[in-house]
């Protein structure tokens, strides 16, 4: 007898173990998905929807200790496809989106097609605070101010010094940018650094290549009345660029994928385009690796890639705290601290002129003068491409068809043909 | 309430006056040939036959109230919207009819991800039941620690697929991923996980069988705990082996349970939807630069909110619908079919 209970009170015990087990597996599961913006203790709490690194970390504790009555909080996610996705759901569904909402450059066009959806935040005091085109970008037909910028996206090159000593490459920034000033120049150097490195490519994926290409195109996917023409000699010579240099200088990795983030600590690459918030980028997923550097010079002169927008939807309650908040994060003052910690350049006029960005120094980057450097490259930029409603879209199938070509599911004219097809797709 | 007297119709303890247990039909005919007839029912006695024949449907009609609501509504209103032209954004559109369906039917996407769904499903589902009715044999036995063995079994179904997908992402990572790592270091080419079509519907079955092997399992050794052992004596005084044991007296005695797990998990795994799509490497996330891995559930994501079309969107939730249906029927019938098969012996 005295057996039998100890055996079955040995079993209770490790079923209650299990169970407490599963319990905590489940509620760890789960996670904490409990949203804010409520007004219990007299409160307003401010969502503001973020992906990749916007450098709003300080900014935010910053503002939640000098304020008692609005609180702001981050929602983060990795990339803009993914905050693009649960953008459109969201705006279909009429609820669930944050009280401010971050928009990608090269999208903010398709969202001023939706400007119902999203309030007007035209305000007289702030004019004069962006830069002409950014502000451009960010209006509607109607005049509507639809997006704050935050940021303008003027690239450089990165580059690890350390793999070019090693491939007899000059190290120097000055000189590195010698061998750059043009695509072709800037290919033929890939090819003398593969054939020293056989295991390092030259650039990290064909995607970011064809972006920092497509962003020097005047109409790369849709001309001026937004029509979609995706069979244009222009965009075809970048396509060809970029499938014909794949094998040799690619990583072959998908950008922003698991391979890409770990090619930044395995040595995968040596070079990349880098708009000011890629530095950030790369200092977080090279986190430990020594020898980056960024050269004042781009490829067949500048280009702009990015730089992001903050949007008030109209869905919410909270609209204007969330005007509020999002012109206080867009102020020069704040952007400025945004870009000393992530890099972000300032897309407002004030800032461009502050010492802490003309002087500001990358310690990550070899004390690069990134200030001054991204300076010059926003000042390089002759182009802005037009990019219209459906730009983001076309982008996404553009960049899938130059995949199909990296990793050898598709010779080059079988994917392109198969990219118009999925243009058409697009409606 | 050991001796109800005659006039208490207060029936919610489960039986009738009569003591009888309740059912519907049978105590309504008792009520109606006597009482029926002659005198006309108090008010109280008429309650309780009203009790006693609509009781039991109430009691049930919760799960269809909530069924109709979640489950019969958003089926017939798909099918409204699958015949109008109907933006994500605009909203609904003209009369179609039956375009929609045509114009999934000639995408060339749809074919492949209906293809890619098939085979991920083939090479999840299968394997995950025969390990799990296995794995049940296993735990059906004398084992030290039973319980710890049965529960830690289900552990991997309460880690959710989030996490999973994080996991294998970088088992199955193209270049740096452990195990192209570890084939590298043994001198074999790494394996193309996301580029490869094959491979990456291998690499996606393992997230799900993972998941879900334990949890079949458990169903299984619910299944066989309920055998009756005498059969298994009977078996082993006339020879039988463990394997013919098996064969003979628990896969014939687990039909039931066996039929029940195929059917779901078909309807699970041709909705698969979650794993794939983590497991994509590309922005666009429709399962491969090329849809080496995208399954009809993408599809449906990909024309409803990245195309942005709830109408081919909703159309193609239609054929998926028909299409469990189909084979959910098809497996009824092969299980139904192999079981009398084995029993035949």
């Amino acid at each position: 007898m005295s057996h039998l209970t100890h055996t079955r009170s040995r079993r209770t015990g490790l079923a209650l173990a299990a169970v407490a087990a599963l319990v905590l597996g489940v509620t760890t599961a789960c996670g904490d998905d409990s949203e804010g913006g409520g007004d219990e203790d007299g409160t307003t709490t401010i969502s503001v929807a973020t992906f990749n690194e916007f450098g709003y970390e300080g900014l935010i504790d910053e503002w939640n200790e000098s304020h008692d009555d609005i609180k702001i909080k981050q929602v983060k996610v990795g990339t803009w496809d993914d905050a693009k996705a649960n953008l459109y759901t969201k705006l279909a569904a009429g609820s669930g989106l944050s009280d401010i909402e971050a928009i990608e450059g090269d999208a903010i066009a398709a969202v001023l097609a939706e400007s119902d959806a999203f309030t007007d935040l035209s305000d007289p005091a702030l004019d004069g605070r962006w830069l002409d085109f950014a502000v451009e970008r960010g209006t509607s037909q109607d005049g509507e101010l639809i997006g704050y910028a935050t940021d303008v996206g003027p690239e450089g090159i990165c580059y690890r010094a350390d793999l070019f000593e090693q491939a007899g490459l000059p190290t120097d920034r000055a000189e590195v940018a010698a061998l750059m000033g043009t695509w072709d120049d800037y290919f033929a150097t890939g090819e003398k650094f593969v054939a020293a490195m056989p295991d390092t490519a030259w650039y990290d994926s064909s995607e970011g290549l064809s972006q920092a290409m497509l962003n020097q195109v005047e109409n790369p996917f849709e001309t001026d009345d937004n029509t979609i023409d995706t069979d244009n000699p222009e965009l075809k010579a970048v396509w060809d660029t970029v499938t014909g240099n794949a094998e040799t200088l690619s990583s072959g990795n998908s950008q922003w994928g698991d391979d890409w983030t770990a090619s930044f600590q395995n040595d995968g690459f040596a070079t990349m385009a880098c708009p000011g918030w890629m530095l950030g980028v790369i200092e977080g997923n090279a986190e430990g690796v020594e020898g980056w550097d960024i050269a004042d010079v781009f490829p067949g002169g500048g280009g702009n890639w990015g730089g992001s927008y903050l949007t008030v939807p109209a869905q919410g309650d909270n609209i204007d705290a969330a005007k509020e908040v999002a012109a206080w994060l867009t102020a020069p003052e704040q952007q400025v601290k945004a870009f000393l910690d992530k890099k972000t350049f300032p897309s407002q006029v004030e800032a461009l002129s502050m010492p802490e960005v003309t002087g500001a120094v990358g310690e990550f980057f070899n004390d690069a003068p990134i200030g001054e450097i991204l300076a010059n490259r926003a000042k390089a930029v002759t182009v802005q491409p037009h990019k219209g409603p459906k730009y983001s879209d076309i982008l996404q199938a553009f960049q899938a068809g130059i995949l199909r070509v990296v990793d050898g599911s598709q010779t080059p004219d079988e994917s392109w043909d198969q990219f118009q097809t999925d243009v058409e797709a697009l409606g | 309430m050991s001796q109800p007297k005659p006039d208490d119709a207060d029936t919610r303890s489960g039986r009738d006056a009569s003591g009888l247990p309740l059912r519907g039909p049978r105590s309504t005919k008792v009520g109606s040939s006597k009482a029926g007839t002659g005198r006309s029912l108090t008010r109280r006695q008429r309650l309780s036959r009203w009790d006693a024949r609509f009781a039991p449907y109430v009691y049930i009609s919760p799960f269809f109230v909530v069924f109709a609501l979640v489950g019969l509504f958003p089926l017939v209103y798909t099918a409204w919207v699958s015949v109008h032209e109907w933006g994500l954004l605009s909203g609904k559109g003209e009369y179609v009819g039956l375009q929609n369906y045509r114009e999934v039917w000639e995408n060339p996407y749809f074919l492949k991800q209906t293809v890619n769904t098939l085979s991920i499903f083939v090479l999840s589902s299968g394997p995950q039941i025969v390990i799990a009715v296995v794995l049940a044999a296993m735990l059906d036995t004398h084992l030290r620690g039973r319980t710890f063995w049965r529960m830690s079994i289900l552990l991997p179904y309460v880690v959710s697929p989030v996490a999973v997908a994080i996991i294998f992402g970088s088992l199955y990572g193209d270049k740096y991923g452990l195990i192209n790592q570890a084939l590298n270091t043994i001198g074999i080419d790494g394996i193309g996980w996301h580029t490869n079509r094959f491979a990456s519907h291998v690499a996606i079955a393992t997230m799900v069988n993972w998941r879900w092997t334990g949890f079949n399992t458990l169903i299984f050794l619910a299944a066989m705990q309920a055998v009756p052992r005498d059969l298994y004596e009977s078996a082993e005084m006339d020879g039988a082996s463990k394997v013919r044991q098996f064969l003979s007296v628990t896969l014939p005695m687990i039909k039931p349970t066996m039929i029940f797990v195929v059917i779901t998990s078909t309807i699970g795994g041709l909705q698969i939807f979650a794993e794939p799509r983590l497991f994509d490497e590309t922005t666009a996330r429709n399962g491969g630069a090329d849809r080496q891995f995208g399954t009809i559930t993408m599809f449906i994501y990909d024309q409803g909110w990245q195309l942005r079309d709830l109408g081919r969107a909703s159309a193609t939730a239609w054929m998926l619908f028909l299409m469990i249906l189909a084979l959910a029927l098809v497996n009824l019938m092969l299980v139904r079919r192999l079981g009398r098969l084995g029993g035949s012996k």
